[in-house]
């Protein structure tokens, strides 16, 4: 191509661009969320996680929509539709094996991305209404897994949905009526099939796109937070007014991304290919056998990523013969991550500048969480009894109870030892 | 924390194992197309007038080799077609009736129970007068073990007693094999039934390491484009 039409066709599409700019704010969009959005030069491994779980909630709604191509929601066909897509859908194993690993893969990164969110105080002062649309898209996300589980329709689906919609029916009052209002009938049924399966492809998708849509426009407006957790907008080029340890999102981010999303993809596709059950973690085994409302599984749990909240609502005692107070526990330890913001009193943002009793706190967050996690996937005698001396207590019930305890007093004792911790003086400028 | 961090250590040596039955490790082996077409033979003259499998199609036997005339020839029977999946005639009533509950469909009844499982309950049939089918079996319900089925292939089998004790099985009556080749029928036949179970799973992982390679290339690539852009970042 000569200059004179290299110049021609350039001119061509600048004029189509402005055409369009003239009727949608097409570049000033791509400035202001990539070309020109100045993210803070040190992002660490933690980084990659945010735009993983927007690839995952991509590849979750791609596949889904392939699925319901050829799932049946319905009480007698529902398994038989799954396993058809396993065996007669052409690539149906392929995608539907990418959307029951994708669930899994989309807790795995969204609960990393929340814990970097933690450690380097993300929610921090601007980032409140961040992360709590964040936690709106945990929750979204929650729902999402809980209605999608009963899709396959085999027993851990039915007696997993059972089981939580039962756990509404401990609201004092009104619990009863609100558990069979959710269910649409008097147990676990093909009305609740079709309805779940409308919750799950259609209400909650697009409240979590619109949250999603929400969490950047939030994050584009404030500016990323960063390891050192410092306000990289207070130092700016005074010519370009450009932060000074700011760098455009692209190509900088996109192009580092990438090299994150092939990690990812790397990891996705062992589980898919070579271990999509993931020893039972990802795909129970007991939901290889068809729905069946007379015969209940001897051990029902719920898959991992509920876990850690399934067992602190086994390790609350009932209270009057009510089951309420496990139930209200199991709720707030979802919900108490909404106030992060306001329990954290600490001078700093980032863990690198926290004393080490703050560092402590999380360390014991962290592990009863892990054994909470564990916990939840056992029965609860998997340790046996303890003595007399406790009164034949279950072990796994005393560790349960500690752990839950710490869990919540990882929260509820915050404002004090941030406040108490001996933290570190702050940079002026990020620090690599 | 410490006193934490120390009991979370001593955890595992609290645990207690669970009372279950011992299973024996099924011979199972993807690539070997001929214990397979033994199994899908075993299965077909066996199992599938009773047990289902509804969600498996006969012409999906290609997979292991088979052709559609040696399908058509052997396995069918009466006026199938290769394409129609593997229906039983008994009427989920009927069968009600007759053993107390309805035979399950068995087209993944591996993914359910494992391979080591259907390999161990089909060897572990006892005589048991004190049952309605005369049979029992201790894989199937390690308390009672009470089982539904009775022993389909004790001719070829023959007869074990249990020791109550040791829960130690003995054959007291030969049958038409000998115990080394009932064991690689029922090992053939647990290799198809987990076949069965998931027939993508060669192609799955066959696949998987292409896509692994083609991911690998493109993590060099993105790397290296990465190390590009952020030259100048310092």
């Amino acid at each position: 191509m000569t200059d004179t039409k290299k110049s021609a066709a350039t001119s061509k599409l600048d004029s189509a661009l402005s055409w369009v700019d003239d009727r949608f704010p097409l570049t000033s969009n791509v400035k202001a969320h990539l070309t020109e959005y100045y993210a803070p030069k040190n992002f660490n491994f933690w980084y990659f996680f945010g735009s993983l779980a927007m690839m995952v909630l991509v590849l979750q709604i791609l596949t889904g929509i392939f699925l319901t191509m050829h799932y049946k929601p319905d009480a007698d066909l529902a398994f038989g539709s799954v396993e058809y897509i396993m065996r007669d859908v052409p690539w149906g194993w392929l995608i539907r094996y990418m959307h029951s690993t994708g669930a899994s893969m989309f807790f795995v990164v969204v609960y990393l991305h929340m814990f970097r969110g933690i450690i380097y105080g993300s929610y921090r002062t601007p980032r409140e209404l961040l992360w709590l649309f964040g936690v709106g898209i945990f929750l979204c996300l929650m729902g999402e897994a809980f209605f999608g589980y009963l899709l396959p329709w085999g027993q851990m689906s039915y007696w997993g949905a059972q089981v939580i919609v039962n756990l509404f029916s401990a609201i004092p009052f009104i619990g009863p009526d609100v558990s069979e209002w959710l269910r649409g009938d008097y147990l676990v049924s093909d009305a609740t099939l079709n309805r779940f399966f409308a919750f799950h492809v259609i209400a909650l998708p697009f409240v979590l796109v619109g949250l999603v849509a929400a969490h950047l426009i939030a994050l584009h407006e404030v500016g990323s937070n960063n390891p050192d957790g410092i306000e990289i907008k207070k130092l700016k080029d005074k010519k370009t007014g450009i932060p000074l340890d700011g760098i455009a999102f692209h190509p900088y981010y996109t192009v580092k991304d990438m090299v994150g999303v092939a990690v990812f993809l790397i990891v996705f596709s062992v589980v898919i290919f070579f271990a999509p059950e993931m020893g039972g973690y990802f795909l129970e085994a007991n939901n290889f056998v068809p729905a069946n409302p007379l015969v209940t599984p001897a051990h029902i749990a719920p898959v991992w990523y509920f876990t850690p909240y399934y067992s602190v609502l086994r390790a609350v005692p009932p209270i009057l013969n009510s089951q309420f107070p496990g139930v209200a526990a199991m709720g707030l330890s979802v919900l108490v991550f909404a106030l992060l913001p306001w329990l954290d009193k600490s001078p700093v943002k980032s863990i690198r500048y926290r004393g080490t009793l703050y560092k402590k706190w999380l360390a014991a967050f962290v592990m009863s969480f892990l054994v909470l996690g564990y916990l939840g996937t056992e029965p609860s005698n998997i340790w046996g009894q303890f003595g007399s001396w406790l009164g034949n207590a279950e072990r796994a019930t005393v560790v349960a109870r500690i752990a839950t305890t710490v869990y919540f007093a990882f929260f509820v004792l915050m404002p004090w030892y941030t406040k108490k911790d001996k933290t570190l003086p702050v940079p002026e400028r990020v620090t690599g | 924390m410490k006193k934490f961090l120390l009991l979370l250590a001593i955890l595992p040596s609290l645990t207690f194992a669970n009372a279950e039955v011992h299973l024996d490790k099924a011979p199972i082996d993807a690539s070997n197309h001929e214990s397979l077409q033994r199994g899908a033979r075993t299965f077909v003259n066996y199992c599938l007038n009773c047990h289902s499998a509804n969600y498996m199609r006969y012409n999906r036997l290609l997979d292991i080799g088979l052709t559609e005339k040696q399908i058509a020839d052997n396995l069918l029977f009466a006026d199938g077609k290769v394409g129609d999946q593997m229906k039983v005639a008994m009427n989920k009533g009927d069968a009600k009736k007759w053993f107390g509950v309805a035979p399950p469909d068995l087209s993944v009844e591996v993914r359910a129970r494992g391979a080591d499982w259907v390999y161990t309950y089909l060897r572990g049939f006892y005589r048991d007068e004190s049952s309605t089918t005369g049979w029992g079996n201790c894989v199937f319900d390690p308390v009672s073990c009470k089982v539904s089925m009775p022993h389909v292939l004790y001719e070829l089998q023959g007869v074990q007693d249990m020791n109550h004790e040791t829960h130690e099985l003995t054959l007291t009556k030969p049958g038409r094999m000998s115990v080394a080749e009932y064991d690689s029928f029922i090992g053939d036949l647990s290799n198809y039934m987990a076949y069965m179970a998931e027939p993508a799973k060669q192609q799955r992982n066959h696949l998987g390491w292409f896509v692994l390679i083609f991911l690998g290339v493109l993590l060099v690539l993105t790397y290296k484009l990465k190390k590009a852009y952020w030259k100048d970042i310092h």
